[in-house]
């Protein structure tokens, strides 16, 4: 009734990363515009060099607030009047800022993106941050705190990094800020970070769709080819020191119905020349589902429905993490699997059939991950923020083919690091502590959750 | 993996002018094979991908009572392997073709799917034929037993450990009576879980999963023939069914009848509303605007709940709506509301409502409906540049409708959509008598709360 013998596939179709152009105007604005003629589908994207790794100390959350603060009143419109202003036209203007940069972005039909990139300059080049609803986006981001607080995963996230990153780095603290960081915020200080931050020189305007090069940037000089301002001689970047001893805390949850679970210590830098090796070795660690940590746990034991490894990928090194949700009863069983994995993939060579089970997994999902207009002017703003090449999408998947079992190994002992491991539990220390003991973490903190 | 319901979900059409309306027209073309299986291939060759997306015709809805849960549970059991597949070589097979899978559970259909490069789609197609034509050979208990303890920890991962996480199997037990197939819980109760055994797994794979109650979309970079083909050679000696059993009665009422009203006291936060209308089933005539009317109410920033409640009067933090798209008896319309910290239950239920009282007071302007049909049109034109959101969505209206093409003709639907039309709907179905109420209210346990001390840890001693 079924065929037994296993279909091979025929000769694969070449793929070329959708091809971009640069070009600079005289103001210092640079901008990259990629035509995909697929669908009638524009994304305009501005990266701006503003991240929260620039939030002043006390005032963390800063460059997130302004972001969003962009979208709320100019020197023509109001707040409102810019909101109505982009759902007529069928899009939202998305303004965020991660650790590294903000990004303001909007994708819409091709036949509304004059309009779009008229109201997106406004709000790049004129915003007027009026003091009420400063004090709104406030009270949304305290209101926000109190959700991720209550949320065992963002609980677990959280206390994973004031773990694991001293007190006083801009690591320790969440990206959008805490509760007393937010308060702390007035009207001028964002007014003063934009000031200093958001220049032509500092911004990237990318363009991806159903656009020419000459139309987009006709568009982009038309509306912000008068845009003036040099950036600011900006502080020296503050180098994010860890902890480096090994540690293990239970942050108290009566009752739950599961444990978080979260380990890890500092990992590299997104320009770490060894990029490749530790993607490709995570892959196998714990970046696939068929990866060794997801088919231990959920597999082989059933104690989560997931369990993931990642390096968070940031201009300084951001954290390595190993992230599962189990019973609670096993957490110490759990804990001790994951243990024997990281010490596995350190010991010895990985077979090359599980090579290639990551490398062709990273080389043929690569044209899936840029299938939409978004997606590509992400990647494209990564380029940016990261001083990649721009060779850098045309060579990874050849860059991904290139990693041998030997740099596997070698990225392993290299950036996994036994001695530095720290982990955070999420739960109730009713079922987890005691067994928790047992394990070779000599000092198992109870904490109760708290916002500073 | 079930469904996530959290925003409204994306559907796909055309935008309406009549040049783009012939660039955007997506290619259909179906088949049929003997044993039943239902077939849409739609070709997009501008990247060397292809996606590969089978709908069987059972949800949740088909489960029997006592066994909550089973057809989720069972999906996870399509993973485990079939005559020629190892456990957990579908997902290793297919990533290491260099693809992306996964499967999901809703109500009234399960869903399979893979995206590959157009190279690999022959083992895609062999995957899924396989274990639709030879699933019980691979089946053992040791498997079963382990599924259901991944199983239950999806569950207490994604509902009992999740602030507000039991909210669709609470809403969906208000608002369809007890004998209706869509009250009971998705996801399942844990003891339903214990009890599915292995006679369960061969009795529903025999009765649901067969050909004639599934359909195949396959879209992206493909040569027509080749497919058609491959299709043919892999599935086609697959048998027929011998028939499912029908659901008892889906009808419904139009509306409640009288005001439905519950209050669950939880470890959350903030105070948070839902607040449910019944309304006309997905891809019916009435649809269309009650989809429209939930985004006038709570599709982003600009809507009427997040403009009036978040924006002006900063009652809440958050406000959204949408329908579940229910192609079946009743769909549901929820207002999807939390409340700011100073806000009480009360306040945030009482205001809600006065919302609803004064759109149907004053009714919706054109400009309402222009803006969320504007906004309705993008996402579907963007979601339509991935193509498992294209093979999807073709599965859906097979399934549902017998017609794929039906995916065309979304974007005339929406814009057929007036003020008017709106109205209707608000005066006749937004209600007192429609309004099913899911309130929830932080518990004060004084744990999982967050402490008043201004700084630092504090420290217990291990218990």
């Amino acid at each position: 009734m079924t065929t037994s013998a296993r279909p091979l596939p025929g000769p694969a179709r070449e793929y070329h990363f959708p091809s971009f152009v640069r070009h600079t105007l005289a103001n210092g604005l640079s901008i990259i515009v990629a035509p995909v003629e697929k669908l009638p589908v524009v994304t305009v994207l501005a990266v701006i060099d503003a991240g929260a790794t620039n939030d002043p100390h006390g005032l963390e959350g800063l460059a997130q607030l302004t972001a969003e603060a962009l979208r709320e009143g100019t020197a023509k419109y109001t707040g409102l009047e810019i909101l109505e202003g982009f759902e007529r036209i069928g899009s939202s203007l998305e303004a965020g800022a991660d650790w590294d940069s903000t990004i303001v972005s909007m994708t819409l039909l091709k036949e509304h993106v004059s309009k779009g990139q008229a109201l997106l300059a406004e709000l790049l080049t004129a915003p007027s941050f009026p003091e009420n609803e400063i004090e709104r986006l406030k009270a949304e981001r305290l209101a926000e705190r109190l959700q991720i607080l209550a949320e065992p995963r963002g609980l677990a996230d959280e206390s994973f990094s004031k773990f694991l990153y001293p007190e006083g780095t801009r690591y320790s603290e969440p990206m959008s800020g805490n509760s007393t960081s937010i308060s702390a915020i007035a009207r001028q200080d964002v007014a003063d970070f934009f000031a200093s931050r958001y220049t032509p020189d500092a911004t990237t305007l990318i363009i991806v769709g159903d656009v020419s090069v000459e139309e987009a940037v006709d568009l982009i000089e038309a509306t912000l080819g008068s845009w003036k301002g040099e950036k600011a001689a900006g502080p020296s970047v503050e180098r994010q020191a860890t902890r480096r001893a090994k540690g293990l805390e239970v942050i108290r949850k009566a009752d739950a119905a599961q444990a978080e679970l979260r380990l890890g210590h500092k990992g590299v830098s997104r320009s770490h020349p060894d990029y490749f090796s530790v993607v490709v070795m995570n892959a196998i660690l714990g970046g696939l589902f068929s990866s060794r940590i997801n088919l231990n746990l959920r597999e082989k034991h059933g104690y989560t429905y997931g369990a993931s490894s990642y390096y968070d990928w940031r201009c300084e090194p951001g954290p390595f993490v190993i992230a599962t949700a189990v019973q609670s009863e096993v957490v110490a069983d759990a804990l001790r699997e994951t243990l024997s994995e990281i010490d596995r993939i350190r010991s010895e060579k990985i077979p090359e059939d599980e090579l290639s089970l990551a490398t062709s997994y990273l080389e043929g999902v690569f044209p899936i991950r840029y299938e939409t207009t978004s997606a590509i002017a992400a990647a494209l703003a990564n380029l940016v923020v990261f001083s990649l090449p721009d060779s850098f999408y045309g060579e990874y998947r050849q860059n991904i083919r290139g990693v041998s079992t030997a740099d596997v190994l070698k990225a392993a002992q290299t950036y996994v690091i036994p001695e530095e491991l720290r982990v955070v539990i999420v739960g109730d220390p009713a079922i987890v502590v005691a067994p928790l003991k047992k394990l070779k973490f000599s000092d198992v903190s109870l904490q109760s959750p708290v916002e500073a | 993996m079930v469904r996530k319901l959290r925003a409204a979900p994306r559907r796909v059409t055309l935008p309406k002018h009549p040049n783009q309306f012939i660039k955007m027209r997506i290619p259909i073309e179906t088949f049929s094979l003997d044993n039943g299986l239902f077939v849409t291939l739609s070709q997009d060759r501008t990247a060397p991908i292809v996606a590969v997306n089978l709908w069987y015709h059972v949800g949740s809805a088909n489960e029997r009572p006592g066994r909550t849960g089973f057809a989720h549970l069972f999906e996870h059991m399509l993973f485990q392997g079939s005559e020629h597949v190892g456990s957990n070589e579908h997902f290793e097979l297919i990533q290491r073709a260099g693809g992306t899978l996964n499967g999901s559970t809703w109500l009234e259909r399960t869903n399979y799917y893979e995206t590959v490069p157009s190279n690999q789609l022959g083992i895609a197609l062999w995957l899924e034929a396989d274990r639709m034509g030879a699933l019980l050979p691979a089946m053992t208990q040791a498997k079963l037993d382990m599924q259901r303890d991944v199983v239950k920890n999806e569950r207490r991962w994604s509902i009992d450990n999740q602030p507000y996480g039991t909210w669709f199997e609470r809403l969906s037990a208000l608002v369809f009576p007890e004998s209706h197939p869509f009250h009971h819980s998705l996801m399942g109760s844990m003891e339903d879980l214990s009890a599915a055994s292995l006679d369960d797994v061969k009795e529903f794979f025999r009765t649901y999963y067969t050909p004639d109650n599934a359909v195949l979309s396959i879209a992206g970079d493909f040569d027509q023939h080749d497919a058609r083909q491959q299709v043919e050679k892999y599935f086609g000696k697959i048998v027929r069914g011998d028939g499912k059993p029908q659901l008892t009665a889906m009808e419904l009422p139009r509306t409640f009848g009288k005001p439905v009203r519950a209050v669950v006291k939880d470890d959350v936060a903030l105070p948070r509303l839902y607040l449910a209308f019944r309304s006309p089933v997905f891809g019916s005539d009435g649809y269309y605007a009650a989809s429209v009317t939930s985004a006038i109410l709570g599709m982003r920033r600009g809507s009427r709940l997040h403009r009036s409640l978040v924006r002006e009067r900063q009652i809440a933090a958050d406000a959204s709506a949408f329908t579940f798209d229910l192609a079946k008896g009743s769909d549901i319309l929820v207002a999807d509301v939390t409340a700011r910290p100073e806000t009480s239950p009360q306040k945030l239920e009482d205001e809600v409502n006065r919302e609803i009282d004064k759109l149907m007071k004053e009714g919706a302007s054109q400009q309402e409906v222009d803006r969320a049909i504007a906004l309705i049109e993008t996402d579907m034109v963007t979601a339509m540049q991935s193509a498992s959101e294209r093979a999807d969505r073709l599965s859906m209206f097979a399934t549902f409708f017998g017609e794929p093409g039906k995916l065309n003709e979304q974007s005339e639907k929406y814009h057929a959509v007036t003020a008017h039309s709106v109205n209707d709907f608000v005066m006749s179905s937004l209600g007192p008598d429609n309004r099913a109420t899911l309130l929830f209210v932080p518990a004060d346990t004084g744990e999982g709360k967050v402490s008043e001390s201004a700084d630092g840890v504090t420290a217990t001693a291990a218990a």
